[in-house]
């Protein structure tokens, strides 16, 4: 398994999307997510974007005010992950139409669709952004 | 809702308004109210990313997956993942339908597994390559719960190796690795049968024209080619054939990735790992290295941090090739980014070998002036290391020329201590003192140095330390310029300058145990070599006999005994420490004492007090004890012990006056002054721990035996003294036993105490000692007391034998 969790973070330090891939009880996730990102949100621009924090690393890319941060073990490709996230943002971009904070906040269950075409269980299935949003776009349709 | 979220300031606020909603919810399930399930539990998501606990909502997951429609079942099975935990038993439910809707597969539990492993093979056949890739990783899932299925999955794995479809791909791919990983059977197999296919196919992929929906910076869906590469590198480990096939593509991908994107620049990352991980190739090795030469000039933090990272590991592989970046990677530890420059140090330290140790010890020492505060305490450590490495490779001398050659580099040793300030572990300060004594031609240098930078930062504990040392052993140097360097400007420091020094050491309420102890033995050697200001030496060291540490106290009485009485012994007493053995001082500190064999435990004195303290440092400090390196009782006695003199053998030779048996007693007696005990009063004779060494019998009695004679005397109540004796009695030379000459332990005019000493054949590990006392004036005594104490190692006896013509009272102090 390689990546073992996708979280986006506000500037605030408030999580705005968590997906885990492996289980973790709530008080668990919420100790993590204030460790992780309060060391992440300390580091400052030209501070390199891999921080190693327990037996992980976070990989994370800042975007205007938000932050995405994904855990991911020890012998995955840190560029690979820089880059995947940049493709999230991309695919996400797309179907929004320049995305933002607010419109994660407001489709949460969209995000995680996306999130959940792109990664499944850990690994990365899909990176065609046109195949990630058919599934989106059809449930869209019919409601 | 979110908006009434987002709206809270305060966590109290926000707790408030997810209590209500979490309530209007749960009225809503309660009602079976299907047309908003889905928005409730959309609601519920958002509640429980917050952190709030949510279990209510999950039956209501099950039921949105049991509805009609897609959008409720999708949602339905979202919020299962996300809701759901492995462990509860709503699980056993959802198992059945999800059999039929095999779509989402985050969480699973091991039963699911069993239950769900024949499915899931069917499925990895199915038509539609979605699910065929879920299947896949649904796969993957099981696997990970119960491994002992492998077997059923790697025919339809590798299968799967051979799809167009990328996304299919990937999860094949991914599966392969798990099921290599898992069973080495599926490892043999699918190496034997899909590298070339595999290889295949990363060539097509490489060299793919441009596929829009694919496509990530011109690159044709790198995550592929990172998963293939890891598949390579898995099947590629520890098989030549494997390898070799592999090795075209490989080198292909290295030269012509592009490598001015992030995404190009992962794929070769990506590719240096499987090249340094399959089995040997020197020409892609050195290719890879490059490679990584050339992320180590990139301007990007991120691929400079990769690539020090995978240096490191390629150190071991190929250290040549390595250290051909030195230079790059030395910048590095300059770097701007804390995690790159600790990093590139670990690096560098690995780097070093004989032959840079040098020049790369230089750059790091000029560096440590210009670093931020936070590195420093890491650098120093590190170049403290570095020299101790050096030490094991080329002795000290390498260290030596950085310091002859290099301007003002002691400056920077002492840097080292100012830079790092009181962050310094202990070691780093031994190791600073064994530098300097072994830098013979630099004391005088070294103690100007420390003499300035003492002046400017006296609050750091470690520079006092060693500021403190140095003016104690090479003071004259400091104060008539010996050893003068080109480099320096002249300064002049008087006697009572050097003084001070010492004396605002031993008063700065900072200094703790340590550093005054190594003050009062400074000031000691200090009012042998300024004889003008003995005196005044000997006021401050006065104040220090009313200390309440027993230690301090102690020493300041014995030092105040030496100076005042004992002139003529005190240049020899307090001579220069012999140069410090490194090798020793490197062994000490990786825990075996070289001595430590051969002698017993050094007794602890009791003192008339009752206290009882570590004897070694004072033993040091008189230069008294025998051939034998007493081994420290204590940690806090053990480098103290080292700091003071250790050196035994010339020590004794040095004291050869005292040493040579019966005379010696008396010298002691006199450097001591024992005030004799007066003959009316009961007089107490502690005879403490005339210990022999129950080892063997080859050296019996080569470990000291220390007298402590208490004189009490009722009428003057004179102080309190401690005699420490050491005894080095020749070992034996002849074959047929052991013969032990007699000592005498004690004299003075009114009485004479001497042992002999004798072994009983056929028991080794007895000693016997034959305590004999004589009264040496006309008076008689009465109410003679004898106290014997030994260490708890060794058991005594006493006996009464002697015809005595006083009364007579022997008891063992334990």
């Amino acid at each position: 398994m390689g990546i073992r969790f996708v979280l986006m973070v506000n500037k605030q330090g408030q999580t705005r999307l968590a997906q885990y891939y492996e289980y973790l009880t709530l008080e668990e996730r919420r100790t993590l997510e204030g460790e992780i990102v309060r060391k992440c949100l300390a580091r400052s621009d030209y501070q390199c974007s891999f921080v190693e924090h327990r037996n992980y690393k976070i990989v994370y890319r800042r975007y205007a005010s938000l932050f995405f941060l994904v855990g991911v073990d020890n012998d995955e490709n840190e560029l690979a992950i820089l880059e995947f996230i940049h493709l999230l943002v991309e695919t996400m971009d797309r179907h929004f139409g320049n995305v933002c904070e607010l419109d994660i906040m407001f489709h949460l269950e969209k995000v995680h669709f996306m999130l959940e075409e792109m990664v499944m269980n850990g690994c990365i299935v899909e990176t065609n952004k046109a195949s990630i949003l058919t599934p989106i776009q059809l449930v869209d349709k019919n409601s | 809702m979110i908006r009434a979220i987002r709206a809270c300031k305060t966590a109290a606020e926000e707790r408030a308004v997810v209590r209500k909603e979490c309530a209007a919810i749960r009225a809503a399930i309660n009602e079976n109210d299907t047309d908003y399930r889905h928005r409730n539990l959309a609601k519920l998501m958002f509640i429980h990313m917050l952190g709030y606990p949510t279990h209510f909502g999950q039956m209501e997951c099950l039921k949105l997956i049991a509805s009609p429609g897609f959008p409720e079942k999708r949602i339905g099975y979202l919020g299962l993942m996300l809701l759901l935990d492995e462990r509860q038993e709503v699980l056993m439910l959802v198992t059945n339908s999800l059999k039929q809707y095999p779509v989402v597969r985050n969480i699973c539990s091991a039963e699911m597994a069993r239950d769900l492993a024949p499915e899931v093979e069917r499925l990895l056949q199915f038509r539609d390559p979605n699910i065929r890739k879920k299947a896949a990783l649904c796969s993957i899932r099981i696997l990970k719960k119960v491994p002992d299925l492998a077997e059923n999955f790697i025919n339809p794995a590798t299968a799967l190796l051979r799809e167009k479809h990328h996304g299919v791909l990937i999860t094949g791919v991914q599966l392969c690795t798990d099921l290599c990983k898992i069973s080495t059977e599926a490892l043999e197999n699918i190496r034997k049968k899909c590298t070339d296919g595999l290889v295949r196919t990363l060539k097509d992929l490489a060299n793919s024209p441009y596929s829009p929906e694919y496509d990530i910076a011109g690159i044709t869906d790198p995550f592929l080619h990172i998963r293939l590469l890891k598949l390579l590198r898995v099947l590629g480990e520890g098989d030549a054939d494997a390898s070799d096939s592999m090795n075209d593509i490989l080198a292909q991908v290295a030269t012509k990735t592009e490598s001015n994107k992030v995404a190009g620049n992962a794929i070769l990352y990506e590719c240096v790992q499987t090249i340094m991980s399959i089995e040997d190739n020197g020409g892609l090795r050195v290719l890879a290295i490059n490679i990584l030469g050339r992320f180590l000039s990139n301007r990007d933090n991120n691929i400079r941090y990769v690539a020090l990272n995978m240096l490191m590991k390629a150190v071991t592989a190929d250290g040549q090739a390595v250290q051909r970046h030195r230079a790059t990677i030395l910048e590095c530890v300059k770097d701007s980014d804390a995690s790159i420059r600790k990093r590139a140090l670990e690096l560098v330290y690995v780097l070093i070998n004989d032959t840079n140790v040098k020049p790369l010890a230089k750059e790091l020492i000029d560096y440590l002036e210009v670093s931020d505060q936070d590195f420093r305490a890491d650098l120093t450590a590190k170049i403290c290391s570095i020299v101790a490495k050096g030490t094991c490779f080329t002795g000290i001398s390498s260290l030596e020329d950085i310091t002859v050659s290099h301007v003002g580099s002691c400056e920077h040793i002492s840097y080292v201590g100012l830079a790092a300030g009181n962050f310094v572990k202990d070691e780093v300060w031994y190791a600073l003192i064994v530098v300097i004594t072994n830098a013979s031609e630099l004391h005088g240098y070294t103690v100007r140095a420390l003499y300035r930078a003492f002046q400017t930062s006296a609050e750091q504990e470690t520079l006092v330390r060693v500021t403190v040392w140095c003016i104690g052993e090479y003071g004259d140097m400091l104060v008539h310029n010996v050893g003068m360097l080109d480099i320096e400007d002249p300064i002049t420091v008087t006697e009572s300058d050097a003084v001070d020094i010492v004396e605002i050491a031993i008063n700065r309420h900072a200094s703790d145990l340590t550093t005054k102890a190594m003050a009062l033995v400074a000031l000691l050697k200090l009012s042998s070599r300024f004889p003008s200001c003995s005196e005044r030496i000997r006021e401050i060291i006065v104040q220090f006999k009313g200390s309440f540490v027993l230690e301090l106290q102690q020493r300041a009485i014995e030092f105040n005994a030496i100076i005042a009485k004992h002139q003529n012994i005190r240049s020899t007493l307090v001579e220069r420490m012999p140069v410090l053995d490194e090798a020793a001082f490197i062994g000490r500190r990786a825990g075996s004492l070289p001595g430590a064999a051969s002698t017993t435990t050094v007794p602890s004195v009791s003192l008339p007090n009752g206290v009882a303290k570590p004897v070694a440092p004072l033993v040091d400090l008189l230069d008294l004890s025998s051939d034998d390196t007493p081994a420290p009782s204590s940690s806090g006695g053990d480098f103290l012990q080292d700091l003071l003199g250790v050196d035994l053998a010339p020590a004794s030779q040095q004291s050869a006056a005292g040493q040579a048996s019966k005379s010696g007693n008396d010298v002691l007696l006199d450097l001591l002054s024992i005030g004799s005990p007066s003959q009316t009063s009961s007089s107490t004779v502690d005879i403490i721990s005339s210990n022999s060494s129950n080892k063997a019998p080859v050296l019996p009695l080569d470990d000291l035996s220390s007298v402590s004679l208490s004189s009490k005397a009722s009428s003057n109540a004179a102080p309190m003294m401690d005699l420490l004796d050491g005894f080095a009695p020749s070992p034996p030379t002849e074959n047929n036993g052991p013969v032990y000459p007699s000592i005498t332990a004690f004299e003075s005019n009114s009485l004479r105490l001497t042992f002999n000493f004798s072994k009983q054949p056929g028991s080794p590990q007895t000693t016997v000692i034959q305590a004999t006392f004589t009264n040496l004036t006309s008076n008689t005594y009465t109410d003679f007391v004898f106290q014997a104490a030994v260490p708890k190692d060794i058991d005594a006896t006493l006996k009464r034998d002697e015809e005595v013509s006083h009364e007579d009272d022997c008891h063992i102090l334990p």
